[in-house]
Protein backbone atom coordinates (compact mmCIF):
# COMPACT_ATOMS: atom_id res chain seq x y z
CA UNK A 1 0.00 0.00 0.00
CA UNK A 2 1.59 3.24 -1.10
CA UNK A 3 1.48 6.00 1.47
CA UNK A 4 0.39 9.47 0.39
CA UNK A 5 3.40 11.39 -0.83
CA UNK A 6 4.06 15.08 -0.62
CA UNK A 7 3.99 16.86 -3.98
CA UNK A 8 7.52 18.18 -3.58
CA UNK A 9 8.87 14.66 -3.05
CA UNK A 10 7.04 13.51 -6.18
CA UNK A 11 8.42 16.45 -8.14
CA UNK A 12 11.92 15.66 -7.01
CA UNK A 13 11.48 12.02 -7.95
CA UNK A 14 10.28 12.91 -11.42
CA UNK A 15 12.69 15.78 -12.01
CA UNK A 16 15.28 13.41 -13.46
CA UNK A 17 14.58 12.98 -17.20
CA UNK A 18 15.81 9.38 -17.33
CA UNK A 19 13.66 8.43 -14.37
CA UNK A 20 10.69 10.22 -15.88
CA UNK A 21 11.21 8.36 -19.17
CA UNK A 22 11.23 5.02 -17.36
CA UNK A 23 8.03 5.91 -15.55
CA UNK A 24 6.36 7.10 -18.75
CA UNK A 25 7.35 3.88 -20.44
CA UNK A 26 5.72 1.87 -17.66
CA UNK A 27 2.58 4.03 -17.87
CA UNK A 28 2.31 3.41 -21.59
CA UNK A 29 3.54 -0.16 -21.88
CA UNK A 30 2.31 -1.81 -18.70
CA UNK A 31 4.40 -4.15 -16.56
CA UNK A 32 7.96 -4.72 -17.73
CA UNK A 33 11.12 -6.39 -16.50
CA UNK A 34 14.25 -4.44 -15.57
CA UNK A 35 15.96 -6.00 -18.59
CA UNK A 36 13.24 -4.79 -20.95
CA UNK A 37 13.36 -1.31 -19.46
CA UNK A 38 17.16 -1.22 -19.72
CA UNK A 39 16.98 -2.00 -23.43
CA UNK A 40 15.23 1.33 -23.98
CA UNK A 41 16.64 3.50 -21.21
CA UNK A 42 20.04 4.30 -22.68
CA UNK A 43 21.71 3.71 -19.31
CA UNK A 44 23.10 0.62 -17.57
CA UNK A 45 20.94 -1.95 -15.79
CA UNK A 46 22.25 -0.96 -12.33
CA UNK A 47 21.34 2.65 -13.13
CA UNK A 48 17.84 1.59 -14.21
CA UNK A 49 17.45 -0.47 -11.02
CA UNK A 50 18.50 2.54 -8.97
CA UNK A 51 15.94 4.76 -10.71
CA UNK A 52 13.26 2.12 -10.16
CA UNK A 53 14.16 2.05 -6.45
CA UNK A 54 13.60 5.80 -6.21
CA UNK A 55 10.31 5.52 -8.10
CA UNK A 56 9.22 2.70 -5.79
CA UNK A 57 9.99 4.71 -2.66
CA UNK A 58 7.82 7.51 -4.06
CA UNK A 59 4.99 5.04 -4.57
CA UNK A 60 5.08 5.52 -8.33
CA UNK A 61 5.90 1.92 -9.24
CA UNK A 62 5.27 -1.51 -7.76
CA UNK A 63 7.64 -4.47 -8.13
CA UNK A 64 6.81 -8.15 -8.55
CA UNK A 65 9.64 -10.69 -8.35
CA UNK A 66 9.32 -13.61 -10.74
CA UNK A 67 12.18 -16.09 -10.67
CA UNK A 68 15.39 -14.12 -11.13
CA UNK A 69 13.59 -11.23 -12.77
CA UNK A 70 11.81 -8.33 -11.13
CA UNK A 71 8.89 -6.86 -13.01
CA UNK A 72 7.74 -3.30 -12.47
CA UNK A 73 4.41 -1.64 -13.09
CA UNK A 74 3.37 2.02 -12.86
CA UNK A 75 1.11 3.26 -10.09
CA UNK A 76 -0.26 6.39 -11.76
CA UNK A 77 -2.68 6.99 -8.89
CA UNK A 78 0.33 8.20 -6.89
CA UNK A 79 0.44 11.22 -9.18
CA UNK A 80 -2.93 12.56 -8.15
CA UNK A 81 -1.44 15.26 -5.90
CA UNK A 82 0.54 16.64 -8.83
CA UNK A 83 -2.45 16.98 -11.11
CA UNK A 84 -3.93 19.66 -8.95
CA UNK A 85 -2.96 22.97 -10.53
CA UNK A 86 -2.13 24.77 -7.34
CA UNK A 87 0.12 21.97 -6.19
CA UNK A 88 1.87 21.92 -9.56
CA UNK A 89 2.70 25.57 -9.18
CA UNK A 90 3.81 25.08 -5.59
CA UNK A 91 6.03 22.24 -6.81
CA UNK A 92 7.51 24.54 -9.41
CA UNK A 93 8.40 27.15 -6.78
CA UNK A 94 9.74 24.55 -4.35
CA UNK A 95 12.12 23.37 -7.07
CA UNK A 96 13.11 26.97 -7.86
CA UNK A 97 13.76 27.60 -4.16
CA UNK A 98 16.04 24.55 -4.15
CA UNK A 99 18.04 26.20 -6.94
CA UNK A 100 17.95 29.52 -5.10
CA UNK A 101 19.41 27.85 -2.02
CA UNK A 102 22.19 26.36 -4.15
CA UNK A 103 22.89 29.77 -5.64
CA UNK A 104 23.04 31.47 -2.21
CA UNK A 105 25.64 28.91 -1.09
CA UNK A 106 27.74 29.57 -4.20
CA UNK A 107 27.52 33.32 -3.60
CA UNK A 108 29.43 32.77 -0.33
CA UNK A 109 32.47 31.56 -2.18
CA UNK B 1 -11.72 37.28 -5.25
CA UNK B 2 -13.56 34.00 -5.60
CA UNK B 3 -12.31 33.76 -9.17
CA UNK B 4 -8.67 33.92 -8.24
CA UNK B 5 -6.34 31.46 -6.69
CA UNK B 6 -3.10 31.82 -4.88
CA UNK B 7 -0.10 29.66 -4.32
CA UNK B 8 2.09 30.37 -1.32
CA UNK B 9 5.52 28.83 -0.87
CA UNK B 10 7.67 29.76 2.11
CA UNK B 11 11.17 28.76 3.02
CA UNK B 12 13.74 29.96 5.51
CA UNK B 13 17.20 30.44 4.05
CA UNK B 14 20.34 30.65 6.16
CA UNK B 15 21.36 33.89 4.49
CA UNK B 16 20.83 37.55 5.23
CA UNK B 17 18.03 39.49 3.52
CA UNK B 18 20.63 41.63 1.73
CA UNK B 19 22.03 38.58 -0.01
CA UNK B 20 18.63 37.15 -0.86
CA UNK B 21 17.66 40.52 -2.27
CA UNK B 22 20.60 40.41 -4.65
CA UNK B 23 19.58 36.93 -5.81
CA UNK B 24 16.08 38.24 -6.47
CA UNK B 25 17.08 41.44 -8.28
CA UNK B 26 20.33 40.96 -10.21
CA UNK B 27 19.70 39.53 -13.68
CA UNK B 28 22.63 37.10 -13.77
CA UNK B 29 21.65 35.79 -10.33
CA UNK B 30 17.95 35.56 -11.22
CA UNK B 31 18.97 33.50 -14.22
CA UNK B 32 20.88 31.10 -11.97
CA UNK B 33 17.77 30.01 -10.06
CA UNK B 34 14.76 31.12 -12.06
CA UNK B 35 15.01 32.10 -15.73
CA UNK B 36 16.86 34.23 -18.25
CA UNK B 37 15.63 37.80 -17.92
CA UNK B 38 16.12 41.51 -18.48
CA UNK B 39 14.99 42.51 -15.03
CA UNK B 40 15.86 45.89 -13.54
CA UNK B 41 15.01 46.91 -9.98
CA UNK B 42 12.79 49.85 -10.92
CA UNK B 43 9.09 50.36 -10.35
CA UNK B 44 7.20 50.01 -13.63
CA UNK B 45 10.10 48.33 -15.42
CA UNK B 46 8.82 45.85 -18.00
CA UNK B 47 10.84 42.73 -18.55
CA UNK B 48 10.64 39.20 -19.75
CA UNK B 49 11.43 35.88 -18.15
CA UNK B 50 12.47 33.42 -20.81
CA UNK B 51 12.10 29.75 -20.05
CA UNK B 52 14.51 27.24 -21.50
CA UNK B 53 11.53 25.63 -23.27
CA UNK B 54 11.11 28.82 -25.36
CA UNK B 55 8.13 30.24 -23.49
CA UNK B 56 8.24 33.91 -22.54
CA UNK B 57 6.61 35.46 -19.49
CA UNK B 58 5.72 39.15 -19.72
CA UNK B 59 6.42 40.91 -16.45
CA UNK B 60 6.28 44.36 -14.90
CA UNK B 61 7.69 45.46 -11.57
CA UNK B 62 4.68 46.44 -9.43
CA UNK B 63 6.23 46.92 -6.02
CA UNK B 64 9.79 47.24 -4.86
CA UNK B 65 11.07 47.92 -1.39
CA UNK B 66 14.72 46.88 -1.02
CA UNK B 67 15.33 43.82 1.15
CA UNK B 68 11.63 43.63 2.03
CA UNK B 69 9.21 43.27 -0.87
CA UNK B 70 9.34 42.64 -4.59
CA UNK B 71 6.24 42.11 -6.71
CA UNK B 72 5.91 41.70 -10.44
CA UNK B 73 3.29 40.60 -12.87
CA UNK B 74 3.80 37.14 -14.31
CA UNK B 75 1.79 36.85 -17.49
CA UNK B 76 1.87 34.19 -20.12
CA UNK B 77 -0.15 34.90 -23.27
CA UNK B 78 -1.54 31.86 -24.99
CA UNK B 79 -4.35 31.53 -27.50
CA UNK B 80 -5.67 28.53 -25.59
CA UNK B 81 -7.31 29.92 -22.47
CA UNK B 82 -6.32 26.85 -20.54
CA UNK B 83 -2.71 28.03 -20.79
CA UNK B 84 -3.25 31.77 -20.72
CA UNK B 85 -2.04 33.08 -17.42
CA UNK B 86 -2.23 36.44 -15.68
CA UNK B 87 -0.82 36.54 -12.23
CA UNK B 88 1.25 38.54 -9.78
CA UNK B 89 4.22 37.11 -7.95
CA UNK B 90 5.10 38.76 -4.63
CA UNK B 91 8.25 37.98 -2.70
CA UNK B 92 8.37 39.03 0.94
CA UNK B 93 11.61 38.86 2.92
CA UNK B 94 11.32 38.53 6.69
CA UNK B 95 14.52 38.58 8.75
CA UNK B 96 14.85 35.69 11.22
CA UNK B 97 17.53 34.84 13.79
CA UNK B 98 18.91 32.21 11.40
CA UNK B 99 18.64 34.19 8.17
CA UNK B 100 15.62 35.10 6.09
CA UNK B 101 12.16 33.72 5.64
CA UNK B 102 11.24 34.07 1.97
CA UNK B 103 7.55 34.02 1.20
CA UNK B 104 6.42 33.73 -2.40
CA UNK B 105 2.79 34.29 -3.21
CA UNK B 106 1.53 33.89 -6.75
CA UNK B 107 -2.03 35.09 -7.13
CA UNK B 108 -4.56 35.87 -9.77
CA UNK B 109 -5.27 32.73 -11.70
CA UNK B 110 -8.69 32.21 -13.14
CA UNK B 111 -10.35 28.95 -12.20
CA UNK B 112 -10.46 27.61 -15.74
CA UNK B 113 -6.69 27.61 -15.83
CA UNK B 114 -6.19 24.05 -14.90
CA UNK B 115 -3.10 23.44 -16.92
CA UNK B 116 -1.12 26.64 -17.27
CA UNK B 117 1.80 26.88 -15.01
CA UNK B 118 3.81 29.52 -16.80
CA UNK B 119 7.43 29.30 -15.96
CA UNK B 120 7.45 25.61 -15.40
CA UNK B 121 9.50 23.61 -17.79
CA UNK B 122 7.77 22.55 -21.00
CA UNK B 123 8.80 19.03 -20.16
CA UNK B 124 6.58 19.26 -17.15
CA UNK B 125 3.71 20.58 -19.22
CA UNK B 126 3.92 17.77 -21.74
CA UNK B 127 4.48 15.31 -18.96
CA UNK B 128 1.34 16.36 -17.12
CA UNK B 129 -0.67 16.33 -20.31
CA UNK B 130 0.42 12.77 -20.91
CA UNK B 131 -0.29 11.80 -17.35
CA UNK B 132 -3.71 13.33 -17.41
CA UNK B 133 -4.47 11.24 -20.46
CA UNK B 134 -3.15 8.15 -18.72
CA UNK B 135 -5.25 8.87 -15.66
CA UNK B 136 -8.34 9.50 -17.74
CA UNK B 137 -7.90 6.09 -19.31
CA UNK B 138 -7.14 4.33 -16.05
Amino acid sequence: MAKPHAPDALFRTLADPTRRAIFERLCRGGEQSVAALTAHAGVSQPAVSKHLGVLKRAGLVRDRPEGRQIHYSAQPGALAPLLDWTRQMAGFWEARFDDLDDLLKRMDQ
Amino acid sequence: MSETRAVVVEREFAHAPEKLWRALTQPHLIEAWLMKNDFAPALGHRFQLRGEWGGVLECEVLEIEPERTLAYSWNFAHEDRAYDLQSVVTFTLIPTPAGTLLRMEQAGFRPEQKQAFGGAHAGWKQFFEQLERVLEQA
